[in-house]
C-alpha cells in the first residue's frame, strides 16, 4: 500500500457536475487506483507505463463483455502528490452522462466504493492536505445528515424501495437464523430445513425480487438520466427524414449538441417526460465504395453508446444483403424495426424475415404517420413494464444499485454454496457480506436481530 | 497494617471467574488475596456439571492459551469428553465435557492453594475502600480492613442473591450459601447502574432410581481428545455415558396445571431470564405444538449417585417438580435429592466498564463473571482472567491488555458486553463473532500464546511447546503445497475409492486437500512410498485438523483476513478519554448522550454502539485529526498511521 490510508477502501466518483456537456472527469482515490485501471483501461499505444502525472490516450472496455465502453484520456498520481494523499486516478470521459455511469459501474464492480459526499476532502485533511476551514465543509456536509436522523441512502429515496430492500433483508435474516441454529445448537431436537430448501427459499425470496430491483434501478435511472437511441440503417431508409420528423415535433424542447465521436451528431427530444438523446448516423457521408464496411463499422461504434436501437428498414424495397448483415451486428441490442415509406407500395417481404419484422412498427416519415406508435414503442422499451416504474420512488439511484448488484454478487455464491452443500460457516461468510451491503440501503442487521429470529422460532435452550 | 492485611490485589468470589482472575494476578507476580463465603466451593459448579460447547469451547481453549486453569481443570477430572459438530463447519467443532463436579472444584482449590503469591481466606466482604475515585482497600463483615491497590469483584448470583421455590422464596447466593447483600447496598450506593437478572437449575435425581435401561446412551468420544494445548494419551478419568429421555405430553399436562404456582408466572420474579436457557414451564407454555423435549441424564461423578437431569430448570413447587419428573420415561421412580430453583440476583451494567473490566467510575475496581450480566462458567472464567490480568497491569501502571474482536472470541464477548450492554443473561453464539473463520478452536493458541507469553502468564515451557508446533505445522503445509502428483491410472483409481474424481494434472497434495471430498487421512495413499513418511507423521500428529483447516479453506482464511485488516484500521484510531463530545460540531444530542454514556475508546468501539452512524464517525474522524494537529496536550496514542 503506497498511500497513508485512513479508510483503507478505495472510493470513485465522477467529479464533474451532471449535465455539464459531454465531457466529465471521474475520480478514483485509494490503494487500489492503479490497479483498477490497469485492468479496465487499453492503451491506444501499448506499452504503456502509466507514470505517475501523465497523461494517457486510450480506451475504456469492460473486461468481463470485452465491450468497449468510451474513449478517455488517463492520469495517474502516485500519493502523496495528490489531492488526498492517496494513489489517485482521473479517468476524463468523451461521453455523455451515461457513459460516465457506466464507466464508474465498472469501477465499483472491479472492488471501489462510491464516495460518499464529501469523501475526498475528508481524506485529504485526514492525511494532512488541507486545511481546517475546509473540511468543515464537509463536518456540515455530514452533520446535515446525522441532523435529519436518517442516513443519506434514506434520505435519498421514498419508502418503498426501504421497504423493498428491507423485506429482502428480512428473508435473509431468517434464512441465516436456520443456518446459524444449525451450528450454535448441534444437539437439540429440532428440525431445520436442509440446504435444498433453503436455496429454494432463498431463490424465491430473495434472488428473483434482488434481480428485479437491480432492473427497477436501470429503469428508475434512465428516468433521470435519460437514455441514448441510434438509428440505424443502410443508406437511403429515410434515417434523416425519421430523425427531422421526431424533431420537428418536439421542436421546442430540442437542444443539439455536438457530439463529441466525430461524425454523429446528438440531439435531444422528450418522450413522455424521459429525455432521450437520439445518436444519428446520417450525417456520415457515404463513399461509394465504402458504404457496407463504413456502415456497419460507425454502427458498432455507435452501438456500444445506446440503450436501444432503432433498426431502420424501406418498406418499398426488398430486403437486401445490406439490410440483413445490419441486422446481425445489431440483434443482440434492445431494438425496436421500423419500417419506413408505408405510405409507398409495399415490397418489404415479411413472411420470410420475420425475425426482423417480428413487432415491427410501420411508420411515413414523409407523411407522418405512425409516430405516436413509435414513440409508445419507445417508452415501453425503456421503460420496461410501464406500471413498474410509475410505482413512485421504487428506482434506486447509483448508490444503491452498487449496493444491490454487490449484493447479488454476494449472494449468488450463497446460492452456490447452498446446492454444493457447503459447510453453513463458510456459506455465512457471503450470507453476511449480503447483509452488509444491504445493510448500506436499510441499515446494519445486529446479532441481536438474528437472535430474535431464533428464539422466537425454536425452543432452544438445555 | 500488618503484612497480613496488605496485598496487591484482592479477588471477590472464587468461582469460574474468580478462580482464573486470582491465578493470573498470582501467577503474574502480583501480592493476591482471594476472598470466599465458602472456602468448600470454590470452582463450584452451580449449574450443570459440564464445561465447553458451541463458542463456550472456543473461550476454554483461549484461557488455556493466555496460561489459565480452566482446560486444564476439567482436562484432569471429566468424565465424558465429545467434539461437537465434527461432521460441520472448520470454524465450529467445539469441544465439550462432563466433569466429576466434586475432582473439578477439589483440584481447583488445591490449584489455588498451592499457588504461589496467592492466599485464600473465607470471609465476607461487607465494602470497599475508595480513597480520590481509587480502590484502596475493603472491609469484611468481621470488621478486618485489608489495604489493597485493585479488586477483581466475581460475585456470580450472590449480589442480592434470592432463591424462588414455586411461591416460596428466601435470601441465597446459591442453594445452601449465604448471599453477599452488605456489597450489593455498596455498589447501589456507588451509583452504577444496577439491575436485576433471573436464572435457574434443575432438579438433582438419585441415580440408584433411574430405570436406565431403555434410554439411548451417548458415550464419550474415542480416541481422546483434551481442551488444554498441552494434554495428550489416555483420559484421565474413567468416562461414563449419558442418557437421553424425553418430556411427553402429561408432563405438559402437570406443568400447565401448576403454572400458577411458577414465580415467573405469578409475576413474583422482577429479574429478566436467558432465552436460550428457558424453564421447563417455559418452554412448555411458549411452544405448546412441541410434543417432547429432550432431557440429557449427565452423571454428576464418580463417587455420588446425583445425576443432573439437563433441559429441566424450574422453579415450579417441589410437589410439582416430583410430579413432572415422575411422568418421564426411566424417571418414574426417580427421587429428587435436591429441588430445582431459580435464582435473581443483582448485576452490574457492563456499558459502567473499560474493555480492560476496571469501571469507568472508580479506578481499580474490576468486575467478572455473572456480575457483569454474563451466564456461564466459560463466559465467567474468561472474564476472570482479563480482570485479573489487568488488575496487575493496573498495579503496575502499564497499558491494559485488550483483545480485539478479530483475535478472540474473549474479545467479542468483552467488546458486546462494554459497548452494547445486555438485557438478558449474556451468552456466547459463534454467530456473534464477525471472523468465524479465524477464530478457530484448534488455532486458539496460535491467536493468544504470543500474548500470554509477553504479559507473563503463560508458563514457559508450554509457550516453547507453541513456536515448535508452530513451526512443524508451518513445514506440513510446505510439503502439502510443494508435494506433486502426476496423473496416472493408480492415482485416478485410488481417488474413485475416495469418491473422488481423477486428476487431469499434475495438481499438489494441497491443491487435492481442497477438494470438499478429500480429507487429509486420504492423502498418504495418493503418494509414493518415498513422498509417504511426512504425511504418515503428519496424520500422527496432534495438529492434522489444523492443518486440514488451513489448506482446505485457505481461500476464505484469506478474505477474512483482508476483512480483519479494515476493522483494524478504525479499531487502532484511539478517541482520547477526556474528549468532550458536546463540544464537537455535527453531532446530534443523540448521538452525544450515547457516546458520553459509553465513551468507546476507539473509533471501531464508537461505530459498534447502537444508532452511531456512520457519518457520525466520519464527524468523529475529522475532530480527532484537528485535536491532535492543534496540538493538545494528550494526542490520542494511535491515531492514524502517518
Amino acid at each position: 500500500m503506497s498511500s497513508p490510508a485512513h479508510d483503507s477502501l478505495t472510493i470513485a466518483a465522477i467529479s464533474t457536475p451532471p449535465g455539464a456537456g459531454g465531457i466529465g472527469i471521474i475520480r478514483i482515490s485509494g490503494s487500489a487506483s492503479l490497479t483498477i485501471l490497469q485492468t479496465i483501461f487499453t492503451p491506444a499505444n501499448p506499452p504503456c507505463p502509466l507514470d505517475s502525472h501523465r497523461l494517457y490516450y486510450g480506451t475504456i472496455t469492460d473486461p468481463a463483455q470485452t465491450k468497449l465502453l468510451d474513449e478517455v484520456l488517463v492520469v495517474y498520481m502516485q500519493a502523496p502528490k495528490t489531492y488526498t494523499r492517496e494513489d489517485v486516478v482521473e479517468i476524463h470521459c468523451h461521453g455523455g452522462f451515461l457513459v460516465l455511469q457506466s464507466v464508474l459501474e465498472l469501477i465499483l464492480a472491479h472492488g471501489a466504493k462510491l464516495a460518499e459526499p464529501g469523501e475526498f476532502t475528508k481524506r485529504a485533511f485526514l492525511n494532512g492536505r488541507i486545511d481546517l476551514t475546509r473540511a468543515e465543509a464537509v463536518i456540515d456536509i455530514l452533520s446535515a445528515r446525522t441532523r435529519k436522523g436518517v442516513d443519506l441512502a434514506l434520505e435519498q429515496m421514498s419508502g418503498s424501495l426501504y421497504k423493498a430492500v428491507d423485506r429482502l433483508r428480512a428473508s435473509l435474516v431468517e434464512i441465516r437464523a436456520l443456518l446459524e441454529t444449525a451450528i450454535d445448537f448441534p444437539e437439540e431436537e429440532i428440525e431445520i430445513a436442509d440446504h435444498q430448501a433453503l436455496g429454494a427459499r432463498l431463490q424465491d425470496e430473495v434472488l428473483i425480487p434482488l434481480k428485479k430491483l437491480i432492473i427497477q434501478a436501470d429503469s428508475g435511472r434512465i428516468v433521470r438520466e435519460g437514455v441514448a437511441i441510434v438509428i440505424i440503417g443502410r443508406p437511403n431508409v429515410g434515417k434523416s427524414s425519421l430523425l427531422n420528423t421526431l424533431l420537428q415535433e418536439e421542436r421546442a424542447l430540442v437542444t443539439s449538441v455536438p457530439g463529441t465521436t466525430r461524425d454523429t451528431i446528438e440531439e435531444y427530444i422528450d418522450i413522455h417526460g424521459i429525455p432521450v438523446r437520439i445518436i444519428d448516423t446520417a450525417g456520415i457521408r457515404e463513399d461509394v465504395e465504402e458504404v457496407e464496411e463504413l456502415g456497419i463499422r460507425r454502427a458498432r461504434e455507435s452501438l456500444n453508446r445506446a440503450d436501444l436501437v432503432l433498426f431502420l428498414v424501406d418498406g418499398s424495397e426488398p430486403i437486401d444483403n445490406d439490410d440483413i448483415s445490419l441486422f446481425e451486428t445489431v440483434k443482440h441490442k434492445p431494438l425496436i424495426t421500423v419500417i419506413n415509406k408505408c405510405d409507398l407500395e409495399q415490397r418489404f417481404d415479411r413472411q420470410t424475415h420475420q425475425q426482423i419484422v417480428v413487432e415491427a412498427v410501420e411508420i411515413s416519415a414523409r407523411e407522418q404517420t405512425g409516430l405516436e406508435q413509435l414513440k409508445e414503442k419507445i417508452f415501453h422499451r425503456i421503460t420496461g413494464d410501464r406500471e413498474q416504474w410509475q410505482e413512485e420512488g421504487c428506482t434506486p439511484n447509483l448508490r444503491h444499485k452498487a449496493a444491490l448488484e454487490n449484493g447479488l454478487r454476494a449472494l449468488n455464491r450463497v446460492a452456490e454454496g447452498l446446492t454444493d452443500g457447503l459447510h453453513n460457516d463458510l456459506i455465512m461468510v457471503d450470507l453476511l457480506e449480503c447483509l452488509d451491503h444491504l445493510g448500506e440501503i436499510v441499515g446494519e442487521t445486529t446479532t441481536e436481530d438474528v437472535l430474535d429470529v431464533i428464539f422466537e422460532q425454536f425452543c432452544l435452550g438445555k | 497494617m500488618s503484612e497480613l492485611q496488605k496485598f496487591d490485589i484482592a479477588v471477590i468470589g472464587a468461582g469460574h471467574a474468580g478462580c482464573e482472575a486470582a491465578l493470573a494476578a498470582a501467577r503474574m507476580g502480583c501480592k493476591t488475596l482471594a476472598c470466599v463465603i465458602n472456602l468448600d466451593t470454590i470452582g463450584a459448579m452451580s449449574c450443570n456439571p459440564a464445561i465447553g460447547g458451541l463458542a463456550k469451547g472456543h473461550l476454554v481453549r483461549e484461557i488455556d492459551a493466555l496460561g489459565g486453569e480452566m482446560a486444564k481443570n476439567i482436562d484432569e477430572t471429566s468424565i465424558q469428553f465429545r467434539r461437537l459438530n465434527t461432521s460441520k463447519g472448520p470454524a465450529v467443532r467445539s469441544s465439550r465435557a462432563q466433569a466429576d463436579r466434586l475432582l473439578y472444584r477439589l483440584r481447583m482449590k488445591k490449584i489455588l492453594e498451592h499457588q504461589e503469591n496467592l492466599t485464600i481466606r473465607q470471609t465476607t466482604v461487607d465494602s470497599l475502600i475508595v480513597k480520590n475515585n481509587k480502590i484502596s482497600g475493603l472491609r469484611t463483615s468481621l470488621d478486618e480492613e485489608i489495604e489493597v491497590k485493585a479488586v477483581v469483584v466475581a460475585t456470580g448470583t450472590f449480589l442480592n442473591g434470592l432463591i424462588h421455590v414455586g411461591l416460596k422464596n428466601f435470601p441465597a447466593g446459591r442453594m445452601g450459601d449465604s448471599p453477599s447483600l452488605s456489597l450489593a447496598a455498596w455498589f447501589r450506593e456507588q451509583g452504577l447502574n444496577v439491575g436485576r437478572m433471573k436464572t435457574g437449575t434443575v432438579p438433582r435425581l438419585d441415580a440408584n432410581t433411574i430405570d436406565y435401561f431403555e434410554l439411548e446412551p451417548q458415550h464419550s468420544d474415542q480416541p481422546p481428545s483434551f481442551f488444554s494445548f498441552t494434554n495428550e494419551g489416555e483420559y484421565r478419568q474413567p468416562q461414563f455415558p449419558c442418557h437421553i429421555t424425553y418430556t411427553n405430553e402429561n408432563t405438559h399436562q402437570i406443568i400447565r396445571g401448576s403454572i400458577d404456582q411458577s414465580p415467573m408466572y405469578a409475576g413474583i420474579i422482577e429479574g429478566v431470564g436467558a432465552r436460550y436457557c428457558p424453564s421447563i414451564e417455559d418452554k412448555v407454555m411458549r411452544f405448546p405444538e412441541k410434543l417432547r423435549h429432550q432431557i440429557f441424564l449427565e452423571p454428576e461423578g464418580i463417587e455420588t449417585t446425583e445425576v443432573y437431569p439437563n433441559g429441566l430448570p424450574t422453579s415450579l413447587p417441589l410437589a410439582t417438580q416430583v410430579a413432572m419428573i415422575r411422568s418421564i420415561k426411566g424417571l418414574e421412580k426417580a427421587v429428587i435429592v435436591r429441588s430445582g430453583y431459580a435464582i435473581e440476583y443483582d448485576y452490574v451494567d457492563p456499558q459502567e466498564l473499560l474493555p480492560s473490566l476496571e469501571t469507568k467510575k472508580i479506578r481499580g475496581l474490576f468486575l467478572a463473571g455473572q456480575i457483569n450480566g454474563t451466564s456461564g462458567y466459560e463466559e465467567a472464567a474468561a472474564q476472570g482472567i482479563i480482570g485479573g490480568i489487568n488488575a496487575v497491569h493496573y498495579c503496575r501502571r502499564i497499558d491494559p491488555l485488550v483483545i480485539d474482536r478479530s483475535e478472540a472470541y474473549i474479545g467479542v464477548l468483552i467488546d458486546d458486553l462494554i459497548t452494547r450492554g445486555t438485557k438478558e443473561p449474556y451468552r456466547l453464539f459463534t454467530s456473534r463473532a464477525e471472523y468465524r473463520l479465524l477464530l478457530r478452536e484448534d488455532n486458539a493458541d496460535a491467536r493468544l500464546s504470543e500474548i500470554g507469553d509477553k504479559i507473563g502468564l503463560l508458563p514457559k515451557p508450554q509457550y516453547d511447546d507453541f513456536v515448535a508446533k508452530q513451526k512443524e505445522i508451518e513445514r506440513a503445509i510446505e510439503i502439502l503445497e510443494t508435494t506433486w502428483l502426476k496423473p496416472s491410472t493408480d492415482i485416478d483409481a485410488t481417488l474413485h475409492q475416495f469418491g473422488s474424481t481423477g486428476l487431469k494434472q499434475k495438481s499438489s497434495l494441497a491443491d487435492l486437500l481442497r477438494r470438499p471430498e478429500l480429507k487429509i487421512g486420504n492423502l498418504a495413499e495418493l503418494c509414493t512410498s518415498e513422498q509417504r513418511q511426512p504425511l504418515e507423521e503428519l496424520n500422527r500428529s496432534r495438529f492434522s485438523e489444523e492443518v486440514q483447516l488451513r489448506v482446505k479453506y485457505k481461500g476464505y482464511i484469506e478474505r477474512q483476513t483482508e476483512q480483519v485488516s479494515r476493522f483494524k484500521n478504525l479499531e487502532s484510531t484511539r478517541i482520547p478519554e477526556e474528549l468532550d463530545y458536546s463540544t464537537l460540531s455535527g453531532l446530534s444530542n443523540e448521538v452525544v448522550e450515547k457516546l458520553r454514556r459509553v465513551k468507546p475508546l476507539s473509533l471501531g468501539q464508537a461505530s459498534r454502539i447502537s444508532g452511531i452512524t456512520p457519518a457520525a464517525i466520519s464527524i468523529l474522524q475529522i475532530h480527532l485529526r484537528k485535536h491532535r494537529s492543534q496540538g493538545s496536550n494528550k494526542p490520542p496514542a494511535a491515531a492514524g498511521k502517518q
